[in-house]
C-alpha cells in the first residue's frame, strides 16, 4: 500500500515475484493501477488519502471477528495497559483527542499517558518551547514501572480504559461499509484484503506490509504507518520472518543519511539535536532525553562517545565533552520553513548538495522564488539542475514574476562525483550497509562529497588558524585528521566508516554499542553503526554470495544494529522462548546453552532468559523483562497506543487530506487539526470541498525517471523511455472535460497551472465516494525546464501543507481542475490562476 | 482514443508486425531498368539470330542504357554504397539478391561489351559472343527481381511469389518491346511491337491473377494508397499502350506513343508492387490474419505436464 | 531443439546452443533490459517521441532498439488475477529470435549475417553493405536500418527515420549532457539487431539484458534446458489456473525451425505484436525459383513468339 514497488524498487521486487512464484499472495492497494498492480494477485483501488480508513477497517475487522494473535498481543504489545482516566478519544470529542490547544493547534499529551505514571515532558510540551515535532518519542515516561511493567494493567483486556478496549472503541465505526464509503472500493474488495491478512497471519504464517511515500506524503503520513503497526501487532507480524512493515526508502542511501542525521533536529543515531532553551548543559540534555528503561537508557554513553568522535582530545569531562560546541535549535528549521525564511531574508546563503528543490519539492515555484532571494547558493550536483539555473530559465521569468537582472543570488555550481566515482557505503531500506568501490576516477573538476567537506573544513580551519575568538573554537578543535591519497587528496571513506564505528580506550575498533562508555573513554560517530568495523574489518564490504551461506545471509554486507537482520526478533519466539512454529522459527531460547540462538543475531540480550523479571530499580535494558521484545521502548512492548512521541494523537484517525473534495464522514473535524500550514500569500490553498477544484490529484514516480529528473532527463537512454511530461486520466474524465488522448491538458490549482500531454487510460478509474463519483488526475513529477526531455513540474501544483511530526509535504492527495489544451503563456497564466478561488492558511 | 489497446484488433496498437522494407524509390527504378535491360538483351539476341540488324541495334541500345543506369540505382540504395562489392564475396542460392547480383553483373558486363563493340564497330566476334550471353542471361535478369521481392516476409510480395516473377518478366517484355518499337523504324520493328503486345497482355493478365490469388485482404493493397495510384496508372498505360501498339504500331508516331505508354505502364507496375509491399508490411493484419488462417505450431500449450510431474504446484501451498 | 542452420560448419568448435526463455508472466515492465542492452552494446538513443501507447515509447525492435518491452493495456480478463479483474496490463520484452532457419541470414547477399558457434545469428557490421534485404526477410520485424544522419546533428546520429529532430537540438544546446549522444555511433546506414551479446558469450558471460532483468523474466542458458524449464513453468501456470499461459516458438515445427529466443505468453502472439504463425520465407525458396524459371522461360518463349512471323 502506498508503494509502487515494481516501478520504484524493481530490484527488490524480484523477491516479491519470487515469493509469488512460490505461492505468496501479492495484494496492491493504490489509487491507480500500476506496474505493481499488474504483477499482483489482487488489486484494490482506493481514493488517495484514505488509507487510515482502510487499515482502520482492518483493525476493526480483526477485533470484531476475534482474529488477533492473542498470546502475542497480550505479552508483546501494550494492549493490557490502562490509560490515564482523563484521556478522551476522537469518538468522544468529534475528531479531537483530549488536550488540544486550538490557538497553537498542538496537543498537550499529558492525558494520553499510562495511568499511574507521573506526567513528563513529551513532544507536545516541547513544541510549546517553539519547535514542532523534533521528537523521536523513544522512551518517554518510564519512571514508576514495577519490575519493568507499567503500574496499571489488565491482562484480561477487559478494563474499559485498557489500550485494547480504547482501540476497539476508537475503530468501532470503521466498518466495511464505512471503508467502502470513504475509500471508494467495494465492501467485498475490502473484506477480501482483510480476510487475506488474517488468514495469512498467526503462528504458522506471517504477512508483510510494504509502504513508501504513497503513505508518508500526507498531512497524516505518520499515522498511516501507525495504523499499519497496529494491524501488524494485532496479527503478530512484527519481529518475525516474512512479517514486518517494510518501509521502502528512496535514494540509494536515504536510510543512511537519516541514520547520519541529514535532518535538522537529530544527531547521528537519532539522538535529538540540543534545544537552545531546554538542553542547557550535558547533564540536562541527558536527563531530558534518556530513558530509565530500554536501550535509550544508555543515551549518555552514545552521546558522549559521539562528542568524543567530533572533538577528540578536546572533549573532556571538564568541558562537558564540548557539548556547548554543538549548535542548538530553537525553532522549526525544516526544509519548507527554511524556504519561507529565505523569502523573508532570514536565510541568505545555502548549500544544496544532491537535491533539486526547484523541481522536487512541493510548491516548486515557491522554492525557486526562495532560491532567487538568497545572496549566495552553492550547488553540488552532477548536472546544472533547475535549482542552479533558475536565474536563467525558471518559468517565472516568462510570467514576469522573476527577472534575471533583478536576481541577486550568486550561484556556485560545483560538479559532484557520482557514486561510481567514489568509495563508500549505502545503507538500504533494510538497514543493510553495502560497500561500493570506486569504478573510475572522476574526470575534470568532479569531486566526491567527502573530498568537498574535508577540504572545505580544512581550508576554513586554515583561515581561522590564528583566531582566538571563542566562536571559532568548535571548528578549530574538531577532530579533522584524515589520511588522504591520490591525485586529489581524497580522504579515505574506509577510515570514515571506522570513525563512525568508533574505537575503545586502546584505539581499536569497537564491536558493540554495549561497550560504549559515558566517561569519554570511547568514541563513536553513531552508536547504531558500532560493529560495522568490528575486528578492524570493513563489514559492509563483505560480499559472500548467497549460495555460500544460509538463507539469512549474514555475511553479505552488515546491518545495524549488530548485524541483526530482523528487528525485534525476540518476538519470533513465544513468551517462553520457543518458536511460535517450526515453519516460522527465527531465534529462540536454547535452554541447554542458556542463550538465544537461531539464524539471525538475536535482537535481545543474548543471555537474558525468557523468565527474566527485572528487579525494581533496574536500569536501561536490564529493566526490560525476558518476554518483552521491543527493547527500544520503555515498556519493551509494541505500542498499539502511542502514549508519547506523536503530535497528532495516540491512535490513528481518518482525516481528509488538507485539500479534499469531501468532508470527513466520521467527524466534523475534516482534516488533521495539527497539520502544519503556512498562512502566507505565496502559499495559497485550494478551498476544501470547492467546486472549482473538483478532482483529486496526486503525484508519483515512473520507473524510467528518478525524482526531480536531474539524473534521468539528462540521459538519452532514459529520456527516450518517457520522453514527455504527461498526466493520466480515465476515459470518463476525458469525456467529461473533453481531454484528448495524446493532446494537451492544463491542470490548475491555486498555486499555478501547468500543462501535460494526456494519457487516457483505463488504469485510472473514477471511484464512487460517499455516493459521489470522484475523478483522479495522476501526475508523475519528474519534469523541469532542463535536460533532453523538458516539461512543466508537477510540484508547481502543490501547496506546502505538512505532516506535523516529520514536516513531510502532502503531495499524495490534493485537488485540482483540469481543462483541455495547453496553458496560457506569460501574464495570461497568472491571470488564469487568479480567476480561481484560493484561501490563505486554514479556514476549516 | 486512449492508451488501451483494442482487444479485437489482433495487433499491438495497430503497429506493424514486420518491418517495412527500407528500400527507397531507387529500387523500383532499378527493377524497371534492370527488367528493360534483361528483356532487351533477349530481344537483341533474337534480332541477331533473325538477322534484323536495325532492331538488334535498338534493342542493344535499350539494354545498354538499362544496364548502364541500373548500377546507379542499385548502389545508391545501399546504406553503404562503397561496399557494393561485398556482394561478390559470396554466392547464395537462398538469397535471390546474391544470385541476382551475379546475374546482374554478368548481364551488364556482357551487355557493355556488346554495346562497346557495336559503338566502336570493333571485334564483331566478341560482340556476337557477348550478345549471345547477354541474351541468355537477359531473362534471368528480367525475372530475378520478382523472385527477390517474393523471397521476403512482406505479405503482398511473398504471398504473390508464384506470380511476381511472371509479372516482372512480362512487364520487362512490354518495356523492352516498347523501347525497341520507339527506337526502330516501323518496318524493322515488328518483333518489338509484338513483344510489346505480348508483354502488355501478359502483364495485365499476371496482375489480375496475382490480385485474385492474393485474396481480398492482402490483394486490396494494390488498389489502395500509393500502390493503388500506380496500379491504376500502370493498368491504364499498359492497356492503352498495348492497344495502340496493336492498332497504330506500324506508324512511327503510333509506335512512339504506344512504346512510351508501355514503358510508363511497366515503370508504374514496379512502383505499384513496391508500394503495395510497403503498405502491406505496415498493416499488421496482412501478416497476422493469413498466418492465423494457415495455422501451425508456433504456439504450444502443454496439455499435460512434461517430465515426471512430481514437483508440487506452487500455488497449492 | 535443433541446432541452428549452419552451426555444423564449426565442427568441433560448435558450442551448445544458447538462447533466451522470456517469461512474460513475471515481467514488470521496468525496461532495465532495454537500457542494459544499449549501455553494453553502445546502441544509440532511438528518438524522443512520446507515443501514448501505454508506457511504450520505443515502439518496436529496430536498429537502435534491440530489446523492446511491449505494454498491453486492455479490457480483458487479467490472467494473473484469474478472472477477478476485467482489465489487464501485460508486459513483454521482445528480442531477436535467433531463428533456427533465419530468414535474415538466408537472404543476406554479403555474408554479413552469420551463425555463431553458439547457434546465434549475428550481423557483422564491417561486412554489411546496407542492402536492406534482411529487413524484408525477418518474420518478426527485428532488423532495422540505422539511418544516416545529417552531419550537423551528432545527437541525432542514432535516430531512425521519421522522428522530429527539434527535441534533440535542445539536447545538443544544453550543456553537461551524457557522453552517449556525442559518441560517434549511429548513422551508419547499416542494419543492426541483437547479437545475443556475442562478445559476452565468447567471454563466458550472460547477455546484458538477462543480467539486468530483476525478476528473471529473461532467462538465459542452453536452449534445451530452457525449453524444458519453460514447459514445466507453463504447465505449472496452467495447472494453477492461468489457462491462458502458452509457449511461443518453443517447438521445432513452428515455421522457423524453432527459435533461440522463445516466450511464455499470456495471450495470442499478435496481441504482443508478434506474428501468430511465422515462417521463414526461404521455406518457399523452391517455389520462388521455380516461378522465376518459368517466368524466364516464358519470357524467352514470348520473345521467340515475337519473332515467329519473321520480318515484315
Ligand atoms: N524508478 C524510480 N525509482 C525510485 C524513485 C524514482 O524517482 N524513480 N525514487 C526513489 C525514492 S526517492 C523514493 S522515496 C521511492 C518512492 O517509492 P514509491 O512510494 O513507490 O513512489 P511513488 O510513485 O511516489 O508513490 C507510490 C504510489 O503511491 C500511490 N499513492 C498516492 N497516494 C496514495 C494514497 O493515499 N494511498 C495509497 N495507498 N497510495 C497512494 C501512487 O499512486 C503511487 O503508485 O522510490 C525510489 N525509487
Ligand atoms: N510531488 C512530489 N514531490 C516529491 C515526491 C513525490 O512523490 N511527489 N517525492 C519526494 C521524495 S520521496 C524525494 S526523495 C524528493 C527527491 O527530490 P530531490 O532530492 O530534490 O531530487 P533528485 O532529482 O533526486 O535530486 C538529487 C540530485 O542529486 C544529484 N546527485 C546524484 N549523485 C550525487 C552525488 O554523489 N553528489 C551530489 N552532490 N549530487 C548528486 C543528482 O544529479 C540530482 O540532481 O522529492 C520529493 N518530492
Ligand atoms: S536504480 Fe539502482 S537502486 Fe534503484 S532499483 Fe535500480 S538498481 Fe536498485
Ligand atoms: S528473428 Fe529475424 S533477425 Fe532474428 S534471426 Fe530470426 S530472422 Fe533473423
Ligand atoms: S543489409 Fe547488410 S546484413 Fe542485411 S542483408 Fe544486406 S548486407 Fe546482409
Ligand atoms: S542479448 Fe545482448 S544484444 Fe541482445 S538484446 Fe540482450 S543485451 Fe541486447
Ligand atoms: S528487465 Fe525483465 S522485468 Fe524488466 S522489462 Fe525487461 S524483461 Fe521485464
Ligand atoms: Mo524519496
Amino acid at each position: 500500500m502506498g508503494s509502487n514497488m515494481a516501478e520504484n524498487h524493481p530490484v527488490g521486487f524480484q523477491w516479491v515475484m519470487e515469493a509469488r512464484l512460490k505461492g505468496a499472495r501479492v495484494i496492491h492497494v493504490d489509487p491507480r493501477f500500476t506496474r505493481t498492480s499488474a504483477a499482483a494477485n489482487l488489486f484494490v483501488s482506493i481514493r488517495a488519502g484514505t488509507d487510515i480508513a482502510f487499515l482502520g477497517g482492518v483493525v476493526n475487522y480483526i477485533l470484531e471477528n476475534e482474529r488477533w494473535f492473542d498470546e502475542y498481543v497480550k505479552h508483546y504489545t501494550n494492549a493490557p495497559v490502562i490509560i490515564d482516566e482523563r484521556f478522551k478519544d476522537t469518538e468522544d470529542l468529534d475528531g479531537f483527542f483530549s488536550g488540544f490547544d486550538p490557538e497553537a493547534r498542538v496537543y498537550d499529551t499529558s492525558t494520553w499517558h499510562y495511568s499511574g505514571l507521573p506526567v513528563q515532558e513529551t513532544a507536545g510540551e516541547r513544541s510549546k518551547g517553539g519547535t514542532k515535532g523534533e521528537q523521536s518519542g523513544h522512551g518517554a515516561q518510564a519512571g514508576q514501572f514495577v519490575h519493568g511493567e507499567p503500574p496499571e494493567e489488565d491482562p484480561t483486556l477487559q478494563h474499559p480504559r485498557c489500550v485494547f478496549q480504547l482501540l476497539r472503541k476508537h475503530f468501532r465505526r470503521y466498518t466495511p461499509e464505512l471503508v467502502s464509503r470513504v475509500c471508494g472500493c467495494t465492501k467485498e474488495q475490502f473484506l477480501e484484503v482483510a480476510e487475506a491478512l488474517c488468514e495469512n497471519s498467526g503462528r504458522e504464517r506471517t504477512s508483510a506490509i510494504v509502504y513508501s511515500v504513497g503513505w508518508t506524503q500526507h498531512t497524516v503520513g505518520v499515522q498511516y504507518i501507525r495504523t499499519a503497526a497496529i494491524v501488524q501487532l494485532l496479527l503478530g507480524n512484527i519481529g518475525r520472518p516474512g512479517g514486518g512493515i517494510v518501509a521502502l526508502r528512496g535514494h540509494a542511501s536515504i536510510q543512511g543519511s537519516t541514520d547520519m542525521a541529514t535532518l535538522y533536529n537529530i544527531l547521528p543515531g537519532y539522538m535529538p539535536m540540543p534545544h537552545a532553551k531546554q538542553d542547557t548543559d550535558l547533564a540536562t540534555y541527558i536527563d531530558n532525553h534518556s530513558s530509565t528503561i530500554g536501550w535509550w537508557g544508555h543515551l549518555d554513553a552514545f552521546f558522549t562517545s559521539q562528542l568524543k568522535a567530533f572533538w577528540g582530545e578536546h572533549a573532556t569531562k571538564e568541558n562537558d565533552f564540548c557539548f556547548d560546541y554543538l549548535p542548538r535549535i530553537n525553532a522549526d528549521h525544516s526544509t519548507y520553513q527554511t524556504a519561507f525564511d529565505m523569502l523573508d531574508g532570514k536565510v541568505t546563503g545555502f548549500f544544496l548538495l544532491g537535491e533539486n528543490p526547484g523541481v522536487g519539492s512541493s510548491h516548486a515555484k515557491l522554492q525557486r522564488l526562495a532560491l532567487a532571494s538568497l545572496d549566495w547558493l552553492v550547488v553540488r550536483d552532477l548536472y546544472e539542475i533547475e535549482s542552479a539555473s533558475f536565474w536563467k530559465d525558471a518559468p517565472e521569468l516568462e510570467t514576469g514574476e522573476l527577472e534575471t537582472e533583478k536576481i541577486g543570488t550568486e550561484v556556485f555550481l560545483m560538479p559532484a562525483a557520482a557514486h561510481v566515482e567514489k568509495d563508500g557505503a549505502f545503507t538500504n531500506t533494510q538497514r543493510l550497509l553495502q560497500w561500493h568501490f570506486k569504478a573510475l576516477e572522476p574526470e575534470g573538476d568532479r569531486r566526491s562529497e567527502l573530498w568537498f567537506m574535508y577540504h572545505l573544513g580544512r581550508k576554513l580551519r586554515e583561515k581561522l588558524a590564528d583566531s582566538d575568538d571563542p566562536r571559532d573554537k568548535p571548528l578549530l578543535e574538531l577532530a579533522w585528521q584524515y589520511a588522504t591519497s591520490g591525485p586529489y587528496e581524497d580522504p579515505s571513506a574506509d577510515q570514515v566508516l571506522r570513525e563512525i564505528n568508533g574505537v575503545g580506550p586502546d584505539g581499536s575498533a569497537l564491536g558493540t554499542y554495549a561497550d560504549l562508555k559515558s566517561d569519554g573513554s570511547t568514541a563513536s560517530g553513531c552508536w547504531l553503526y558500532v560493529g560495522s568495523y568490528a575486528d578492524e574489518e570493513n563489514k559492509p564490504a563483505r560480499k559472500v554470495p548467497g549460495q555460500e551461506q544460509d538463507w539469512i545471509a549474514k555475511k553479505w554486507g552488515w546491518a545495524w544494529p549488530l548485524n541483526r537482520r530482523i528487528l525485534y526478533n525476540r518476538a519470533s519466539a513465544d513468551p517462553e522462548g520457543k518458536p511460535w512454529s517450526e515453519r516460522k522459527k527465527l531465534v529462540w531460547w536454547d535452554t541447554a546453552q542458556k542463550k538465544w540462538v537461531g539464524a539471525d543475531n538475536p535482537d535481545f540480550q543474548e543471555e537474558k532468559p525468557p523468565t527474566y523479571v527485572p528487579p525494581n530499580g533496574a536500569r536501561a535494558e536490564n529493566a526490560i523483562a525476558g518476554d518483552h521484545p521491543f527493547i527500544l521502548q520503555s515498556d519493551g512492548r509494541g505500542w498499539l497506543f502511542a502514549a508519547a512521541g506523536l503530535m497528532d494523537g495516540p491512535m490513528p484517525t481518518h482525516y481528509e487530506p488538507h485539500e479534499s473534495p469531501f468532508s470527513n464522514p466520521l467527524y466534523s473535524q475534516r482534516s488533521n487539526p495539527t497539520r502544519q500550514l503556512f498562512a502566507r500569500r505565496e502559499n495559497p490553498y485550494n478551498p476544501a470541498e470547492s467546486d472549482a477544484y473538483p478532482y483529486v490529484v496526486w503525484t508519483y514516480r515512473l520507473t524510467e525517471h528518478h525524482t526531480a529528473g536531474g539524473m534521468t532527463r539528462t540521459l538519452p537512454y532514459l529520456a527516450e523511455l518517457q520522453p514527455e511530461f504527461f498526466c493520466e486520466v480515465s476515459p470518463e474524465l476525458a469525456d467529461e472535460r473533453e481531454l484528448e488522448h495524446g493532446g494537451w491538458a492544463t491542470i490548475v490549482t491555486a498555486r499555478t497551472a501547468i500543462e501535460a500531454r494526456v494519457l487516457v487510460t483505463e488504469r485510472m478509474k473514477p471511484l464512487v465516494v460517499d455516493g459521489r463519483k470522484v475523478h483522479h488526475v495522476g501526475v508523475p513529477y519528474h519534469w523541469g525546464t532542463r535536460g533532453l526531455t523538458t516539461g512543466d513540474s508537477g510540484n508547481d501544483l502543490f501547496p506546502v501543507a505538512l505532516d506535523p511530526n516529520v514536516h513531510i509535504q502532502e503531495v499524495k492527495a490534493a485537488t485540482c481542475d483540469i481543462r483541455p489544451g495547453r496553458r496560457p503563456r506569460g501574464k495570461a497564466l497568472t491571470e488564469l490562476v487568479a480567476s480561481y478561488p484560493r484561501t490563505v492558511g486554514d479556514e476549516a | 482514443m486512449s492508451a488501451t489497446s483494442p482487444t479485437d484488433a489482433l495487433s499491438y496498437y495497430g503497429r506493424p508486425i514486420i518491418k517495412e522494407p527500407v528500400w527507397e524509390t531507387d529500387i523500383p527504378l532499378y527493377f524497371f531498368t534492370g527488367g528493360l535491360a534483361g528483356a532487351s538483351d533477349l530481344l537483341a539476341l533474337g534480332a541477331q539470330l533473325s538477322g534484323n540488324h536495325r532492331l538488334r541495334v535498338s534493342a542493344l541500345a535499350a539494354a545498354a542504357a538499362g544496364a548502364a543506369i541500373s548500377p546507379y540505382f542499385l548502389i545508391k540504395d545501399l546504406g553503404r554504397p562503397l561496399r557494393f562489392l561485398n556482394m561478390l564475396r559470396v554466392f547464395k542460392v537462398t538469397s535471390p539478391m546474391s544470385v541476382g547480383t551475379w546475374i546482374f553483373s554478368a548481364e551488364s558486363a556482357t551487355t557493355a561489351v556488346a554495346a562497346a563493340c557495336e559503338l566502336f564497330s570493333v571485334m564483331p566476334r566478341l560482340r556476337v559472343t557477348a550478345q549471345f550471353f547477354a541474351g541468355l542471361i537477359g531473362p534471368a535478369q528480367a525475372t530475378y527481381t520478382g523472385a527477390l521481392v517474393a523471397q521476403s516476409v512482406v505479405p503482398a510480395w511473398h504471398e504473390a511469389r508464384r506470380e511476381l516473377p511472371v509479372l516482372f518478366a512480362s512487364s520487362a517484355s512490354a518495356s523492352a518491346g516498347g523501347a525497341a518499337a520507339i527506337l526502330t523504324p516501323a518496318e524493322h520493328a515488328g518483333p518489338a511491337r509484338r513483344l510489346g503486345i505480348i508483354g502488355g497482355v501478359a502483364e495485365l493478365a499476371a496482375s489480375k491473377l496475382m490480385e485474385w490469388r492474393l485474396g481480398k485482404l492482402v490483394g486490396s493493397v494494390y488498389h489502395e494508397g500509393e500502390a493503388g495510384k500506380y496500379t491504376r496508372l500502370a493498368t491504364a498505360s499498359t492497356l492503352a499502350g498495348t492497344a495502340l501498339m496493336a492498332l497504330a504500331g506500324r506508324r512511327r508516331e503510333g509506335a512512339a506513343a504506344a512504346g512510351t505508354l508501355l514503358l510508363t505502364g511497366s515503370l508504374c507496375k514496379r512502383f505499384a508492387v513496391y508500394h503495395a509491399g510497403k503498405q502491406s508490411a505496415r498493416d499488421p493484419h496482412h501478416t497476422s490474419i493469413p498466418q492465423k488462417e494457415r495455422g501451425g505450431r508456433a504456439v504450444t500449450q502443454p496439455s499435460s505436464r512434461t517430465g515426471n510431474g512430481s514437483s508440487p504446484s506452487p500455488t497449492t501451498r | 531443439m535443433k541446432p541452428g542452420d549452419g552451426v555444423e560448419t564449426y565442427e568441433a568448435e560448435a558450442q551448445p546452443r544458447l538462447g533466451f526463455f522470456t517469461d512474460t508472466s513475471v515481467c514488470i515492465g521496468c525496461k532495465a533490459c532495454e537500457v542494459a542492452c544499449k549501455e553494453w552494446n553502445l546502441v544509440p538513443e532511438d528518438g524522443l517521441a512520446w507515443t501514448g501507447h501505454s508506457y511504450d515509447n520505443t515502439g518496436e525492435l529496430n536498429a537502435n532498439t534491440w530489446r523492446h518491452v511491449a505494454f498491453i493495456e486492455q479490457q480483458a480478463p487479467d490472467p494473473i488475477k484469474q478472472g477477478k479483474q476485467d482489465f489487464r496490463w501485460l508486459m513483454e520484452s521482445d528480442v531477436c529470435k535467433h531463428c533456427t532457419h533465419a530468414g535474415c541470414l538466408d537472404v543476406c547477399p554479403t555474408g554479413a549475417i552469420f551463425r555463431t558457434e553458439f547457434g546465434t545469428v549475428v550481423i557483422q557490421d564491417d561486412v554489411c553493405n546496407g542492402c536492406g534485404y534482411c529487413v524484408t526477410a525477418c518474420p518478426f520485424g527485428v532488423i532495422g536500418k540505422r539511418e544516416r544522419a545529417a552531419a550537423s546533428s551528432p545527437a541525432g546520429a542514432g535516430r531512425t527515420s521519421g522522428q522530429s529532430p527539434d527535441v534533440l537540438q535542445t539536447a545538443v544546446a544544453s550543456d553537461g549532457l551524457g557522453a552517449i549522444t556525442k559518441r560517434e555511433l549511429g548513422g551508419d546506414g547499416g542494419m543492426h539487431k541483437c547479437t545475443l551479446c556475442y562478445d559476452r558469450l565468447q567471454n563466458g558471460m550472460e547477455p546484458a539484458c538477462a543480467k539486468a532483468c530483476p525478476t528473471d523474466s529473461i532467462q538465459f542458458g542452453p536452449l534445451d534446458e530452457l525449453v524444458e524449464r519453460a514447459r514445466e513453468r507453463c504447465g505449472d501456470l496452467v495447472e494453477a489456473g492461468v489457462s491462458e499461459a502458452r509457449l511461443y516458438l518453443a517447438d521445432e515445427n513452428d515455421g522457423i525451425g524453432g527459435a533461440g529466443a522463445f516466450f511464455l505468453l499470456l495471450d495470442e502472439p499478435e496481441v504482443y505484436g508478434l506474428p501468430p504463425q511465422p515462417i521463414v520465407p526461404t521455406k518457399n525458396l523452391g517455389t520462388i525459383w521455380g516461378a522465376a524459371a518459368v517466368a524466364a522461360g516464358a519470357l524467352a518463349v514470348g520473345v521467340a513468339a515475337a519473332f515467329l512471323r519473321g520480318e515484315e
